[in-house]
């Protein structure tokens, strides 16, 4: 371990690197919602395995954390088990698969059923920052959109999809507007997890391939756009857990044989493990 | 009354070439002003300053809303509050509809995009709109959810006026509505628009080299000549009797036709 710290600078980016990032955070911090430019960094793997997110971890991270990394709300997939051993090796930090003893926990996908609390950290890996990207390929346009607040189009899309689908199709990346003011991609995390976006922790967005930081401070308004006779549902698979019974969290449909048999399970693998090992839910 | 638009000494130059010079005139509530010359005379230019797409060099367009707090510079107002007024009290017909529509966006969608960056948030609401509008426009409304890439020239053009009259603008600017269509076509969208213009009391100012269009349309009528305003008056006296040799070469041309 204390070769791997000589070897790297403590949790692997330079400081002046990590000072950068800090101030493009702080400064999402004090804007919620609003997409800060920063520049990113090349990381030691490549773009989609959640370079944005590595780096805001990196920038937080400090010796007595205790880090958790989630993919799809899993501990032990490629991309988690890959990024918690980078930063236990270049930084030397305690982790857990626990969320409430997590003080960082970098996330794809997902947000932990656990609710988060005060002083907890959430880092979110982003593919796509910009929520108005889908209809408006423009930058310099969708930049001029959020400063003029002009966000008709948002609910174009929503207005598309309930012509096409009958109801508002949009299951991940759900749009939301935040205090008030900035629409924000909530990254592909199911819109389930929405209501969770409204947090006393700190949640953090790193989009690292289109160099953009934005967050959202604790106990900020976070509104799910919507339309009053289609109005925004939270909703999964109608099912119980099959492993820990659980019926308030998000579910996973898995093959279980060669048959095709399926059954229903929670995508977040902490909570359901400390369910079924009956500690607290 | 005071006028709608009050237009002083707009100029707009590129480079040292001219693209309209010193022009000035005052839109009344209900009125609809042509303005007519020939190619490069400086028409699409003039519109674009008065309706805020082009910042002019020096001018001022003054805009009266009628909200009692009398009349605001448009070229001087934050762009936040331009746009506010482009989506709201003004409306923009382009001479392409391509560039007035969104072409990945339902019929419905386009027409119902100014509702909702209003806020409306109906979605029942705000598809009857789309619907009745479309109806106004006489585009078939079982085509409400088809996107405009598949209508013809005519009907997306009826699409982008659908889609700046539903906000229930009290001025339109149009850049040649007709062109690029058939004369069948531009016949029947003209008989529309001065339905639609008479209906809705707008006022408007469109641009056009087609006497005819502003014979149907126009109360008052501008004559362009080189960036500048060489002729103005009422639409008949300006066709039947035109003072400056310039206007009277554009009718006698038109009428040799
Ligand atoms: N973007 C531009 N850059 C440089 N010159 C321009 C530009 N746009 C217009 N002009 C020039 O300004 C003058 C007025 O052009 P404008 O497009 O306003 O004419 P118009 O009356 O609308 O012509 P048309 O009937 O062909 O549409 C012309 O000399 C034109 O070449
Ligand atoms: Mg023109």
């Amino acid at each position: 371990m204390t070769d791997d710290l000589r070897e790297y600078n403590f949790a692997y980016l330079d400081e002046e690197t990590k000072r950068m990032i800090r101030r493009a955070l702080l400064k999402a911090l004090a804007i919620p919602g609003y997409q800060v430019p920063f520049a990113s960094r090349e990381m030691p793997m490549p773009y989609g395995w959640g370079t944005g997110g590595v780096q805001v971890t990196a920038a937080c991270l400090v010796p007595e954390d205790r880090l958790k990394v989630i993919d799809q709300g899993a501990d032990d997939t490629t991309n988690a088990v890959s990024i918690r051993s980078f930063f236990a090796r270049t930084a030397g930090v305690a982790t857990t698969e626990r969320a409430a003893e997590a003080t960082l926990i970098q996330t794809r996908h997902r947000i932990p059923e656990t609710p988060l609390r005060e002083g907890q950290i959430l880092v979110y890996q982003v593919p796509i920052p910009e929520p108005l990207r889908f209809l408006e390929p423009r930058e310099t346009e969708t930049r001029r959109m959020h400063a003029l607040e002009d966000y008709g189009l948002m609910h174009v899309k929503l207005y598309e999809d309930i012509a096409r689908h009958g109801a508002i199709s949009t299951a991940y990346a759900y749009p939301v507007k935040v205090a008030g003011r900035y629409v924000m991609d909530p990254s592909p995390i199911p819109k389930f997890d929405n209501p969770k976006l409204e947090s006393a922790a700190i949640q953090l967005f790193g989009a690292g391939r289109e160099q953009r930081i934005y967050a959202v401070p604790p106990y900020t308004q976070v509104v799910s756009l919507d339309f009053e006779d289609h109005p925004f549902e939270a909703s999964k698979p109608d099912h119980p857990c099959a492993l820990c019974g659980a019926t308030d969290s998000y579910l996973d449909e898995v093959i279980t044989d060669d048959a095709g048999a399926r059954m229903f399970v929670c995508s977040d693998t902490d909570y359901c493990a400390t369910r079924q090992a009956g500690g607290a839910a | 009354m005071t006028p709608l638009l009050q237009v002083e000494g707009v100029t707009r130059r590129y480079g040292a070439r001219i693209g309209c010079e010193d022009v000035g005139f005052a839109l009344w509530p209900g009125e609809v002003m042509g303005i007519v010359g020939e190619s490069g005379s400086g028409k699409s230019t003039l519109l674009g300053c008065l309706s805020g797409h082009l910042a002019p060099d020096a001018g001022r367009v003054l805009y009266d809303a009628g909200s009692g707090g009398g009349a605001q510079d448009v070229t001087a107002m934050p762009e936040a509050a331009r746009r506010r007024l482009l989506r709201t009290d003004w409306a923009f017909v382009h001479q392409n509809p391509r560039d007035g529509l969104r072409m990945n966006v339902s019929a419905g969608g386009n027409v119902g995009e100014r509702l909702m960056a209003v806020g409306a948030r109906n979605y029942g609401a705000i598809r009857a709109r789309a619907e009745d509008w479309l109806g106004r426009v006489e585009i078939d409304t079982a085509r409400i959810d088809d996107r405009p890439s598949a209508f013809s020239g005519g009907m997306q053009q009826r699409l982008q006026i659908a889609r700046n009259l539903v906000s229930g603008p009290r001025l339109v600017f149009m850049d040649e509505p007709t062109g690029g269509l058939d004369v069948s076509v531009q016949a029947r969208l003209l008989d529309l628009l001065r339905g639609l213009v008479r209906d809705m009391g707008l006022s408007a100012v469109i641009v056009t080299h087609d006497l005819a269009v502003v014979r149907l349309l126009a109360d008052r009528l501008m004559v362009m000549k080189g960036g500048q305003v060489v002729e103005t008056g009422l639409t008949d006296q300006v066709l039947d009797d035109p003072q400056h040799a310039y206007s009277q070469l554009l009718v006698s041309s038109v009428l040799q036709v």
